[in-house]
């Protein structure tokens, strides 16, 4: 099983990046995904400087570097940015969303489809595979059994399986929008935000009247309040043929969570209980931990 | 600009008829289309109905099979293209890859629309479906500022179709998980948003309190108007402030934004609501109508009435409308 880190989905600065970074060049991870996935106006770092890092990065530690693209793109400057993106000439890219799988399959150039794209079965993954998707990120809501499922008609269909990459780790990324909540919650129109999601490098908690917390808050992203964590569900993660597990920064911890699903993937025995919802993985609502619920 | 209107069942497909859509779209009566409610759409004998219907009265009828399959219900999927396919309707409307390539190779004949599921939002993702299906539509997600619709029209051989009025989703249609991840149940995989059957009222000292899958999505005080718990457009907690902290309930209104749509080139306007009865598509579809007609009369003239506008605002979430994402401020 190899272990990924996916592009951190909040606004950190240039230095708060470095540091981060710097703490998880020494890690034993596969796979860095780089990158501004979420809003273009964030950028500590343009697309060489990106690159720069992926370029420190693997040679500190050998892991492959993804580039991310973004998710949601509207402005015909977010379409250029991507073209730039997916001619770097360099690194692998991870597709958000079918542009920049049209321009990676005109270069001809191998992709990893990320989870914005909907796929949800064999015959639309196998679309994907002939436009060059070497690896594949289900949507955060399939369910092990889904995925289960999906590669089975890949395989029914007579065609080599990608790679499988499960989003283990982090808060989920649920939706995506036009209107920049972060700013909306601040009073601030979108075209004059002052970057205010900067202040919020875990994003912005939004609870019901009853304060349950629902929602994380992230520009014009919708997360899930609490993170997913299916440690303990490691050895459905291999059942299903999950190939990698990736695991979305935070601000804090992110260190002893590397460290905890290495141990695992090492051998060591996955706890019996952890923090964080998996209701996504055993097909119920993602919001619940199924074994609170006794659904599992 | 063709107006194309929505039919949750035979009554309402006339009365848009009888109002002047220049097509309908429907869904048949299951989740194959991403409106999956209990009583809607439309069974065989209402299909074969709407079909002879629309083509007496020489209109176009659409069917959305636009929700994203699972492997176990795939061929549920393909009878839905192939029904829709033998009655020689005038398009499907179709969002998943596989469903579009399915359609597009076993039905040549049939055109194609990109469903506002697909979430396409600028030329490079429309080429995607162009080059491997052929479509010859595509519905653009309600994202877009009216800017932005103009540079996608313009830069795009796709025609494009744009959402005029209606409820309104606030994030990208296709992408967003909110409702699994409250009640299991999601528009990708099942067709619903904020299922009916999750849904909960109750009433204490509290007030009115409306809840979907337990969880608080609104309270009310007795004064005020209370709306469907979609759980978007409720009234929630940021930073100890209560309020609509991703949208209010109101619905998309773009009466004003006629003459630029027409002007960009825009092939057609959609109005939202096939959960909505035969008397909302029939007000709806005469208003949008009578606006489109007088901009056609005399485009140098049109100003849109007093009375279209109240009527559209009478049928309204919580009796408001906005330009939405077309209006750069909203965002």
């Amino acid at each position: 099983m190899k272990l990924s880190l996916g592009p951190v989905l909040f606004y950190w600065d240039k230095q708060q990046l470095g540091q981060f970074y710097s703490e998880m060049a020494s890690l034993p991870l596969d796979v860095i995904y780089l990158g501004e996935t979420v809003c273009s106006k964030r950028r500590a770092f343009n697309l060489d400087q990106w690159l720069g890092l992926g370029r420190e990065l693997h040679s500190a530690g050998n892991a492959q570097i993804v580039l991310s693209s973004l998710t949601l793109i509207e402005a015909a400057s977010e379409l250029s940015s991507l073209r730039r993106l997916c001619d770097n000439g360099e690194v692998l890219v991870e597709a958000n969303d079918m542009g920049a799988v049209q321009l990676l399959a005109e270069r001809k150039l191998p992709f990893v489809g990320g989870p914005a794209l909907n796929l949800y079965n064999g015959h639309a993954l196998v679309q994907l595979l002939d436009a060059g998707m070497m690896r594949w990120v289900p949507p955060v809501e399939c369910s092990a059994a889904l995925i289960g499922d999906v590669l089975e008609q890949v395989r029914e269909l007579g065609r080599p399986l990608p790679e499988v990459e499960v989003f283990a780790y982090g808060h989920l990324p649920l939706a995506y929008s036009a209107r920049c909540f972060t700013a909306r919650a601040e009073n601030r129109p979108k075209d004059d935000c002052q970057f205010c999601c900067l202040n919020y490098p875990d994003g912005m908690a939004l609870t019901s009247q009853e304060g349950q917390a629902l929602f994380t808050l992230n520009g014009i992203q919708t997360m899930s309040a609490d993170v997913t964590n299916l440690l303990a569900d490691y050895p459905g993660l291999v059942s299903c043929g999950a190939d990698l597990l990736r695991l979305s920064p935070r601000a804090q911890g992110m260190v002893g969570i590397v460290e905890a699903f290495d141990r695992v993937r090492q051998g060591a025995t996955p706890p019996v209980f952890v923090e964080g919802c998996n209701g996504y993985w055993h097909g119920q609502a993602g919001m619940l931990r199924v074994e609170e619920v006794g659904l599992c | 600009m063709q107006l194309v209107c929505p039919a949750g069942n035979l009554p309402a497909l006339k009365a848009a008829v009888r109002q002047g859509a220049d097509a309908v779209y429907v869904g048949f009566r299951d989740d194959t289309n991403a409106r999956h409610f209990a009583g809607l759409n439309m069974d065989d004998k209402q299909f074969d109905g709407a079909v002879a219907h629309i083509r007496q009265h020489q209109r176009k009828l659409y069917v959305a099979v636009n929700t994203y399959p699972q492997p176990k219900g795939w061929e549920r999927w393909q009878r839905a293209v192939d029904r829709a396919a033998d009655h020689g309707v005038d398009a499907l409307i179709a969002g998943d890859p596989g469903v579009l390539q399915y359609a597009s190779s076993r039905h040549p004949q049939m055109a194609l629309h990109l469903s506002v599921q697909g979430s396409a939002t600028h030329a490079a993702a429309l080429q995607f479906y162009a080059e491997r299906y052929g479509i010859r539509r595509a519905v653009l997600p309600r994202v877009l500022s009216l800017a932005q619709v103009k540079h996608v029209a313009a830069s795009s051989s796709v025609p494009i179709e744009v959402f005029g009025f209606g409820s309104l989703c606030i994030m990208a249609e296709g992408r967003c998980h909110l409702s699994s991840y409250i009640t299991g149940e999601s528009p990708n995989l099942c067709g619903v948003c904020s299922p009916a059957k999750a849904v909960r009222w109750s009433e204490d000292a509290d007030g009115l309190s409306a809840r979907l899958s337990e969880v608080l999505i609104d309270r009310y005080t007795p004064d005020e108007p209370a709306g469907y718990p979609t759980l978007c457009k409720g009234r929630f907690m940021v930073d100890g402030k209560r309020f609509h902290a991703l949208e209010e309930p109101t619905s998309l209104d773009t009466l004003d934004l006629i003459p630029e749509l027409i002007a960009m080139g825009v092939e057609a306007v959609k109005i939202e609501g096939r959960q909505r009865g035969p008397a909302y598509v029939e007000q709806v579809t005469g208003v949008w109508r009578a606006a489109l007609d007088a901009h056609r009369r005399a485009p140098e003239r049109f100003v849109v009435k007093d009375q279209w506008r109240s009527v559209l605002a009478g049928l309204s979430e919580g009796s408001q409308t906005t330009l939405g994402a077309y209006h750069r401020s909203w965002q």
